[in-house]
């Protein structure tokens, strides 16, 4: 039976890790359709059509549905869901807001955040922060899955052009109302997708002294990270935190700077390919997953790092 | 208003998790164990609105092994009025939790349902979501600002992009961040008095919701261990082995 994917988009275009959940949902079964809902997202769907991989569009629009609250969402999934053997979303904040509810409702046991499809029935998926890989397999007729972006390569985006289906939206939930939401802008690259990260913790001290981060981001064009501690002290807003609670990161290069590494923020960033670590004291636990450890003290490593890169002059995308 | 609030037995967010040798699962034995860090946040943040005189009561629950009772009363020592342990061997599915949660909702008529956003030992991040949509109440996930408004919540909700408000009516869902208040120690005399407050105890069993598994755990095993890395003497030798050793920059 065919695979139902939740697309996630801003109603103007989708969401980079639409891309990722695609391509693990086509590992399940060929016949992936994506459901798009939203207001206005007909620009999204197009982009959705041509991803070669799906082989149907499901548009549902309703003013309700502009500010993805999962309470409107979630039956206009289950309504949908018969057809389907799974339902697959991206393990982020709106598909970890929205899978169980849809779970819940189909009286399935939800598997999140699988990093590998093993089977349709079976899944590899991090427990205990990463410390530990569960394989699982659902006995469930229905499975509702939602996966880890930075585990499955980004589909292709070009050159399908699966048919655009328009179904009926659901009643609005009334007991929910959105506010507002406060999105930061930037013009680096999301942390998320970014092939370089750098990333800075309780070490940085200030808020302000995150801007000898900052530099070093603009020269390597790199995201910018941060620990718990850092987020929690106000360094820096939530949106930067990686680690168990907050964003799972997979770059080329990760820089960690004045971070311990508690197994909590090891477990958003010990996948990527590259570890640098910078820190004063030489007993700290990042050091034991850095592939380049620097024991020194950040204030006077990161203007030199910056200026050794300004030597290479190397910037690249 | 009556607040309900879930808490897990976890292990302590402290300990270096080990595999069993057998990989049926992680050891547990002589582990120490402790509250679900962000279910701390859960209750903290209801005993922060009792005192501010907008709820009445404060009710713990935990779902698990006879053992959770120490969760329980640990929420009590911190301000809770009373705890329920609905007691139930094995793996507990999130989807089996937000049934028995269901059926202590019913009994108990909360206002209000605060609970961790997600669990360190699980790491589903399902159960609120899931006793949301079985009760067919709002849900507010995530949440790292609660403001009490009359029968209305407004809470700030931390997502990938940034942060989201909104407003929920009650009775509704809440699971909790990490980051929505500082949860307090308890006081000696408040241990002490903790330990004459109430807990019931119920067998899930006895509530009428089949809790076997749906899913079937093959194995657990060890990540991947990296290759140790080594130390650079300089920043120069640091960009340099990136450059020519590592070629990521």
């Amino acid at each position: 039976m065919s695979v139902l994917l939740i697309a996630e988009h801003n109603n103007k275009e989708l969401r980079p890790f639409t891309l990722n959940a695609v391509t693990a949902a086509s590992q399940i079964d060929a016949d992936v359709h994506a459901l798009i809902i939203g207001q206005s997202c007909g620009d999204a769907a197009k982009a959705l059509s041509e991803l070669p991989l799906v082989k149907k569009v499901i548009q549902v629009e309703a003013t309700h549905y502009e500010n993805f609250i999962a309470e409107n969402f979630a039956p206009v999934v289950v309504k949908l869901a018969n057809d389907y053997s799974h339902i697959i979303c991206s393990a982020n904040t709106f598909g970890k807001n929205l899978m169980p509810r849809i779970a819940a409702a189909l009286d399935t046991s939800q598997i999140s955040d699988i990093t590998k499809v093993i089977s349709p029935e079976t899944f590899l998926r991090p427990i205990y922060a990463g410390n530990a890989f569960a394989t699982v397999k659902s006995k469930d007729p229905k499975k509702c899955v939602t996966i880890r972006p930075t585990s499955f390569d980004p589909c292709e985006s070009s050159g399908g052009s699966a048919p655009i289906e328009k179904a009926d939206a659901g009643e609005e939930f009334n007991q929910t109302k959105f506010i507002k939401r406060e999105e930061i802008k930037s013009d680096r690259p999301e942390l998320g997708t970014a092939r370089v990260v750098i990333s800075g913790g309780r070490g940085m001290q200030s808020g302000d002294n995150f801007k000898l981060i900052t530099s070093i981001a603009d020269k390597l064009n790199a995201a910018i990270g941060a620990s718990r501690a850092a987020v929690d002290a106000g360094y820096i807003s939530n949106d930067h935190q990686v680690g168990q609670t907050g964003k799972v990161v997979v770059p080329d290069l990760y820089i960690a700077v004045g971070i311990s590494g508690a197994i909590q923020h090891l477990a958003g960033m010990k996948e990527s390919k590259i570890i640098v670590a910078i820190n004063k004291d030489g007993e700290a636990p990042i050091f034991s997953v850095a592939d380049y450890g620097l024991e020194a003290d950040l204030f006077e490593a990161l203007p030199q790092f910056l200026e050794e890169l300004n030597k290479l002059n190397t910037i690249q995308k | 208003m009556k607040i309900l609030v879930a808490v897990k037995r976890v292990i302590d967010y402290n300990v270096q998790v080990r595999v069993k040798e057998d990989n049926t699962g992680v050891v547990t034995d002589n582990v120490k164990m402790s509250t679900n860090p962000p279910d701390d946040n859960a209750i903290e943040e209801a005993v922060k609105i009792k005192e501010s005189g907008k709820a009445t009561e404060v009710v713990a629950v935990s779902v698990g092994e006879e053992k959770a009772q120490e969760t329980v009363r640990k929420a009590l020592a911190v301000g809770a009025d009373r705890g329920i342990l609905v007691k139930a061997d094995g793996i507990l599915e999130p989807l089996a939790v937000s049934k028995l949660l269901k059926k202590i909702v019913e009994k108990e008529k909360p206002d209000l349902v605060f609970m961790g956003k997600q669990a360190i030992d699980d790491d589903c991040n399902q159960t609120g979501q899931m006793l949301s949509a079985l009760l067919n109440w709002p849900q507010a996930t995530f949440a790292s600002k609660i403001e009490v408004k009359d029968n209305k919540l407004e809470v700030t909700r931390e997502i990938d992009e940034g942060l989201e408000t909104i407003e929920i009516n009650v009775p509704a869902i809440v699971t909790c961040d990490l980051r929505l208040n500082e949860p307090r120690y308890a006081s000696l005399p408040n241990i002490m008095k903790a330990k004459k407050k109430p807990i019931e105890q119920l067998n899930a069993s006895d509530l009428g919701v089949d809790t076997s598994p749906r899913i079937e755990q093959i194995k657990v095993e060890e990540p991947p261990k990296r290759k140790a890395g080594i130390k650079v003497s300089s920043v120069a030798e640091l960009v340099q082995k990136l450059k020519n050793e590592a070629k990521v920059i």
